[in-house]
Formats: C-alpha cells, sequence, structure tokens
C-alpha cells in the first residue's frame, strides 16, 4: 500500500508539471507550424520561437521527466518496500523541487533565458534560471535520499529475500541520477552562476560542454528508467502473465548503473580538444549499453508472449492478437505497449546516431529531433502519461473516465509521433537544422536562403505535430473528467500498483547488491573521462564572455 | 520459497548474441572509419584561434580555408573555389557558440569559442552551397547563411 500521508504529495508532484506541460506542448504545436513556414513570425502571442523552444525542453524534458520520476518512485518505494519513504525528506524535496521549477519559470517566460535547456555558455541566461535549475535538481536528490533509511531497514529486516524488482529499478534511475548530475551542477555552479552574476569574466567553454554531455546522455537513462520499471513489473499483469525473466530484469538495472555515463562524447564527435581514439571508445561503449535494451526486449517479447498464451494466443505471430490492444477495462496496456513500438525506431536510429562516421550526416540536423521524439518523446511520454493518470485517479479512489479514449490517446499519439519524425527524419537528411525558426529564412519563398527541397518534410512534420497536440488535449480531457469523478476511501485504501511475478524466478547473487556494480560504474567513467577532462583543461582555452 | 540458482540456456544465448550484435555494428563502423575514411575530427589544439577570415591557395587545387563565425555571419563568405578543389577547413568563432555545416558536404562542425575545429571537404560537383549555422545562437540564427561557390 502506498502511505497515505504521500498521497497529496504525489498528486502535486504529477499535477504540477503536467499543468506547466500544457504550454510545452502548446509550443510544440507552435514550433512545427513556425518550421513548416506557416507561421512567419519571430514570436507569436507574445512568445518568441526560441523562447517557447527553450520552455518546450525545460519543462517536458526536465522539469515534467523529474518530477515524474520522483512520484513514481515514491509510490513504488511505498508499496514495495513497506512504506519506505522517510515523509519529512519527501516534503522537503517537493518544496525545493517547486521553488526551482518557480524560480526558472520566472527568467524563461519573461524571455531572459533565451538559452535552451543544454545552457549554451557562453550565451547567458539571467541567473535565476540557473539558480532555479540547481534547485529542482538538488529537490530531486533529497527526495531519493528520502527512500535510503526505508531501502536499508527494508534489507535488515528480510535478510533472505531479493529486493523487490520495482524498487531495485527505481533506485537504479537514482543512481545514475546522482553520478551524472554531480559534473553538470559543478558546471551551472562553479562556472555559470558566477558569470551570469558577473562574479568572473568568462567561461572555459570546451570544459562546460564536457560537463554537461557527461550528463545529457545519462540523462535519457533516467528518462527511460521509470518506463522500464513499467515495463517489467507492470505490463506483463496488464498482459495477463507473467515477468519472463525476473534475472534479466536486474540484470537491465545493473548494467544501466555501470554504462549510462561513460560515453558522452558521442554528443561531442567534432569537439577539437578530444582525440578520435576516445571518442571512438565512447562510440563502442555507447554501443554496449545497446545490450541491456536488447536483452529488455527479449525479455518483454516473452512476457507479452506468455500473457498472450494465457489468454488463449497461439501460433508464432497470431497471440500478438490475444493482448489487450484496446480492453478499456486495461486502458493502461497501450500507453505501455506502444511506447515499446515506437522505442525499436528510437532505439535504432540512437545507435545509428552514435556511430562515429555518421556524426557528419546527422550532427544538429532535424534527424535528431526525428529521432529522441521516438525515445523522450515515445516510450518516456507515454508511461508518464498513462502512469499519471493511474496514479491521479487511483490514488484518490477514482475510477478513469471515459477509458476507451483514454485507450484512443497512446494510439493518436503513436501515429502523430511517427508522421512527425518521418517528415523530420527526411528533412534531416537533407541538411535541415534542428533548432531554428525556419519560416523566417530557409522556408520563406521570398527569402534568399529558400530551400524549395526542405518543404516536404517540415510540411510532414507539422502534421504529425499537430496529432500529437491533439492526443495529449485528449488526455487532458480525460485526466480532468477522471479527477472531477467521485471519490472513494474504500477503493483509495486499497489501491496498489499492478505487480507482476517471474516465470523463470532464478537468483544469480550477482544481482542482489548494487554495491559492485556502482563500483564498475565509476572505475568506468574514471577510464573514459579523466583522459578527455585532462586533453580539454590543457588546451589551456581563455575564458569566453560570450 | 524455491528459485532457481541458474539461469536458463535460452536467456544466455539472447546475452551473446545481443553482444554479438553490438560487435558486429562496431566492426562497420571500424571498416568505415579505417578503409572508407568516414570518420571524425581529432585534436587540432595546435592551431591558434585567428579573427580574420581568409582563403589561402596552399598548391594547386589545395585551399585552405579559415573562417570566422560571429553573431550571425560566417567570414569569408561567398567563398569562390574551383571545381575539384579540395579544402581545408579551420573554424572559429569571435562571440559565442555556431555551428557550420556545409549543405551537400559532410562538413559539419561546431565554432568553439578560442579554439578552432577542423573540416576536409572535396568539391566535385559545381554550383551554390549554402553554409548553415545549425546551432542555436540568438534572435538571428536562422539567418546565419554563408555561401560556398563552386566555379565550373
Amino acid at each position: 500500500m502506498i502511505q497515505k500521508e504521500l498521497r497529496p504529495l504525489i498528486l502535486v508532484e504529477l499535477l504540477l508539471p503536467l499543468l506547466l506541460t500544457l504550454f510545452g506542448v502548446f509550443h510544440g504545436v507552435l514550433q512545427v507550424l513556425y518550421r513548416a513556414g506557416i507561421i512567419q513570425d519571430v514570436s507569436f502571442l507574445g512568445i518568441g520561437y526560441y523562447q517557447g523552444l527553450t520552455a518546450h525542453g525545460v519543462i517536458n524534458a526536465v522539469v515534467l521527466t523529474t518530477f515524474f520520476a520522483v512520484a513514481f518512485g515514491h509510490a513504488v518505494i511505498s508499496q514495495y518496500l513497506d512504506r519506505g519513504v522517510a515523509v519529512a525528506g519527501a516534503w522537503l524535496g517537493l518544496v525545493l523541487m517547486v521553488l526551482g521549477t518557480l524560480v526558472a519559470a520566472f527568467p524563461i517566460f519573461t524571455g531572459k533565458a533565451n538559452v535552451l535547456y543544454t545552457f549554451y555558455a557562453p550565451m547567458k541566461a539571467h541567473p535565476l534560471f540557473y539558480i532555479g535549475v540547481v534547485l529542482l535538481v538538488v529537490g530531486s536528490w533529497v527526495s531519493f535520499w528520502s527512500w535510503i533509511p526505508g531501502y536499508l531497514r527494508w534489507r535488515k529486516s528480510h535478510p533472505e529475500r531479493k529486493t523487490p524488482l520495482a524498487a531495485v529499478g527505481i533506485f537504479a534511475t537514482f543512481i545514475v541520477w546522482q553520478i551524472c548530475t554531480l559534473p553538470v551542477a559543478y558546471e551551472v555552479i562553479v562556472q555559470l552562476i558566477p558569470w551570469s552574476l558577473g562574479w568572473v569574466p568568462g567561461v572555459n567553454v570546451a570544459l562546460s560542454r564536457l560537463l554537461f554531455w557527461f550528463f545529457g546522455h545519462a540523462l535519457v537513462y533516467f528518462w527511460l528508467l521509470p518506463a522500464y520499471v513499467m515495463y517489467y513489473t507492470i505490463m506483463p499483469r496488464l498482459a495477463g502473465g507473467k515477468l519472463y525473466s525476473d534475472f534479466y530484469g536486474r540484470l537491465a538495472f545493473m548494467a544501466f548503473i555501470v554504462l549510462s555515463a561513460p560515453l558522452g562524447l558521442h554528443h561531442q564527435f567534432t569537439e577539437p580538444a578530444i582525440s578520435s581514439g576516445y571518442k571512438a571508445l565512447h562510440t563502442a561503449l555507447t554501443f554496449l549499453v545497446a545490450v541491456p535494451s536488447m536483452i529488455t526486449a527479449f525479455t518483454l517479447a516473452a512476457s507479452l508472449e506468455h500473457g498472450a498464451r494465457q489468454n488463449g494466443g497461439t501460433g508464432l505471430f497470431a497471440w500478438w492478437g490475444r493482448l489487450p490492444h484496446f480492453d478499456a477495462q486495461r486502458w493502461l496496456f497501450p500507453y505501455l505497449f506502444l511506447g515499446l513500438v515506437i522505442f525499436i525506431l528510437g532505439g535504432v536510429t540512437g545507435l545509428i546516431n552514435a556511430s562515429y562516421g555518421m556524426a557528419g550526416l546527422v550532427h544538429n540536423t532535424s534527424w535528431i529531433p526525428a529521432h529522441f521524439h521516438l525515445t523522450v518523446g515515445g516510450p518516456v511520454f507515454l508511461a508518464i502519461l498513462g502512469m499519471s493518470l493511474y496514479l491521479c485517479a487511483g490514488l484518490g479512489g477514482r475510477s478513469v473516465a471515459w477509458p476507451r479514449l483514454a485507450v484512443a490517446v497512446p494510439y493518436l499519439w503513436t501515429i502523430g509521433t511517427f508522421t512527425f519524425s518521418a517528415g523530420l527524419f527526411y528533412g534531416g537528411l537533407h541538411g535541415v537544422p534542428r533548432r531554428t525558426n525556419l519560416g523566417m529564412s530557409f522556408l520563406d519563398p521570398t527569402s534568399d536562403a529558400f530551400r524549395p527541397d526542405w518543404v516536404i518534410g517540415e510540411r510532414v512534420g507539422a502534421v504529425g505535430g499537430c496529432l500529437m497536440g491533439l492526443a495529449v488535449a485528449l488526455f487532458f480531457l480525460v485526466l480532468v473528467r477522471s479527477l472531477l469523478g467521485a471519490p472513494s476511501a474504500q477503493a483509495s485504501d486499497s489501491f496498489a500498483l499492478p505487480d507482476s511475478a517471474a516465470y523463470h524466478d532464478e537468483d544469480p547473487g550477482v544481482v542482489r547488491n548494487f554495491r559492485p556494480w556502482v563500483t564498475a560504474g565509476v572505475v568506468a567513467i574514471l577510464i573514459s573521462y579523466i583522459p578527455p577532462l585532462w586533453q580539454v583543461v590543457s588546451a589551456g582555452y581563455p575564458l569566453a564572455s560570450g | 520459497m524455491e528459485i532457481a540458482q541458474k539461469v536458463p540456456n535460452v536467456e544466455k544465448r539472447v546475452m551473446v548474441a545481443a553482444l554479438l550484435f553490438a560487435a558486429a555494428m562496431l566492426a562497420l563502423i571500424a571498416y568505415a572509419a579505417v578503409r572508407l575514411g568516414i570518420t571524425v575530427p581529432g585534436c587540432v589544439t595546435e592551431v591558434k584561434p585567428f579573427s580574420k577570415g581568409e582563403l589561402i591557395q596552399v598548391a594547386p587545387g589545395r585551399y585552405e580555408a579559415h573562417v570566422v563565425a560571429k553573431t550571425f555571419s560566417f567570414k569569408p563568405s561567398p567563398l569562390k573555389i574551383p571545381k575539384g578543389a579540395v579544402v581545408d577547413f579551420y573554424l572559429t568563432t569571435t562571440d559565442i557558440v555556431h555551428g557550420f555545416y556545409i549543405d551537400g558536404t559532410d562538413v559539419n562542425l561546431m565554432a568553439i569559442p578560442n579554439a578552432v575545429t577542423y573540416g576536409q571537404a572535396h568539391f566535385e560537383k559545381p554550383g551554390k552551397y549554402q553554409v548553415i549555422c545549425h546551432e542555436f545562437c540568438g534572435l538571428g540564427h536562422q539567418d546565419m547563411v554563408g555561401t560556398i561557390e563552386v566555379t565550373p
């Protein structure tokens, strides 16, 4: 059972970022219109293109994902580790995260922080932007720390049992987060805030980029792992079966602890101060981190097949039809299943991006947002929507209103994302840049820079983007209608996350403890990052003031 | 509670297949880099940053372009070079970070303050090539376009 005193806290952590996401998604739709040349202006309704782009990235990719990971983590730890959340710590974490979000929102919405969420030093934002981001991240750390005493207590009182898989997944998520946010905290606190306040004259840009990208790719696993927790522990149950292999779930989570961070250089292939040998090493490590995702694909497909056969499915592929694709009773299933379908293409294009020699073709083209809308905008976003609805309704003992509409949302989103990405993949291969207000130049027929060959890709992208916006609008209808329904104290008390039993419940001791995996991760980071760090520092670049 | 200690063979085979797949992809990347020359730039820290953009002919058909990116233009632009020329691009910026993508080539670089980035292009086809800033650099970012003219 999820601790009663945590319920209001979890609701705030889910609903506040979702409210902001309404704006983030709205500006996502506006962006495809700007880019297709349908809006040809620097701003629309008082919000600049690049201002909206900053808000879209910060809200959707940082605020929503961080709040959600914390809220879902509270639910999992509370349910699986015998009410294992220290409530005072959880509240302190929430206060810091909300404060940080509000503090960062001020410069973004007043146009004083048009620097996108990657910071882009030496492009300068108002100091409050950086300070707000720091508070948000520290708040998420405090929330994580509020689970540690409960975890240690649970381990002590259950020496004969394995830690529940969902709790292992949540801890893996936040161990990755704790490790990868330390260098970016250094960048923001030591480099950017003093410079933004005018205390130091400039920034070592090459160093700030290295520190950011140490964080920037591990971040994607922080986004992804809560969805993995749902795939491993909730989806098999919804499919009517069991998790095929408990061991492989644990192994995948442990592998992410080791491999999430030491591969960030694949975002910096053209960086001048880093040797090609280390760029190649990070390429190799990126392919290694695909291994836990490939075994995940196997385990989940096997789990789905097991569930479908329990439902009477037969044949080599015909069992697919026996999954609850359109079952209004199990409306959560397509949010998870379709996320996985999208992620097949997202994962494959991710491997393409990391493929060293491909950097010259795809770097900073619209191919890249086409890719990550199939990862963070696919499995991650769908899992966040589905689980937010499940928790927001269930914690108050409410049932989900219009469950058929709730089932339609992930299908519409999937069609929208595929369409959007098809347009942007096509454009990217033809050289369309990723973060550009195209309607003002390249897609303006009266401009010298006009590119008629780019029009079709951007138009297809705009259709897809509008479908995605529509899906989110429908989702909010369902969410609001569900929250207006009658609460039931009895249903609220018996509410829990679905839990899947294991089909193969093997227990090789190697995945029982985090310590050897964290140690291996630290060693991998030292090997892969100390020499590039030394190369960047010893290049002796003067500070840049911007 | 009865829990198996051993991992079933089918799962072991999946792990081996996943590792082999990753290894095969890496082998292809290595082949492309070593045998086909499809690679990424290495260290160029010995080149000092410059503030004047210029095109220098170093040999017949061989050029060095020193390109300076600055909000919101590239210098020199337009760059005029003959068909068939091989150009070494050295790129820097005198203000903030910019991108440098020569359309139709695989020269795709970042301009970083106080640093120099390197790329090489071989211009076989005559015509006008757009040089596109693909890294957000401010409100005029979408207008930061240069030109390379390859004469027949």
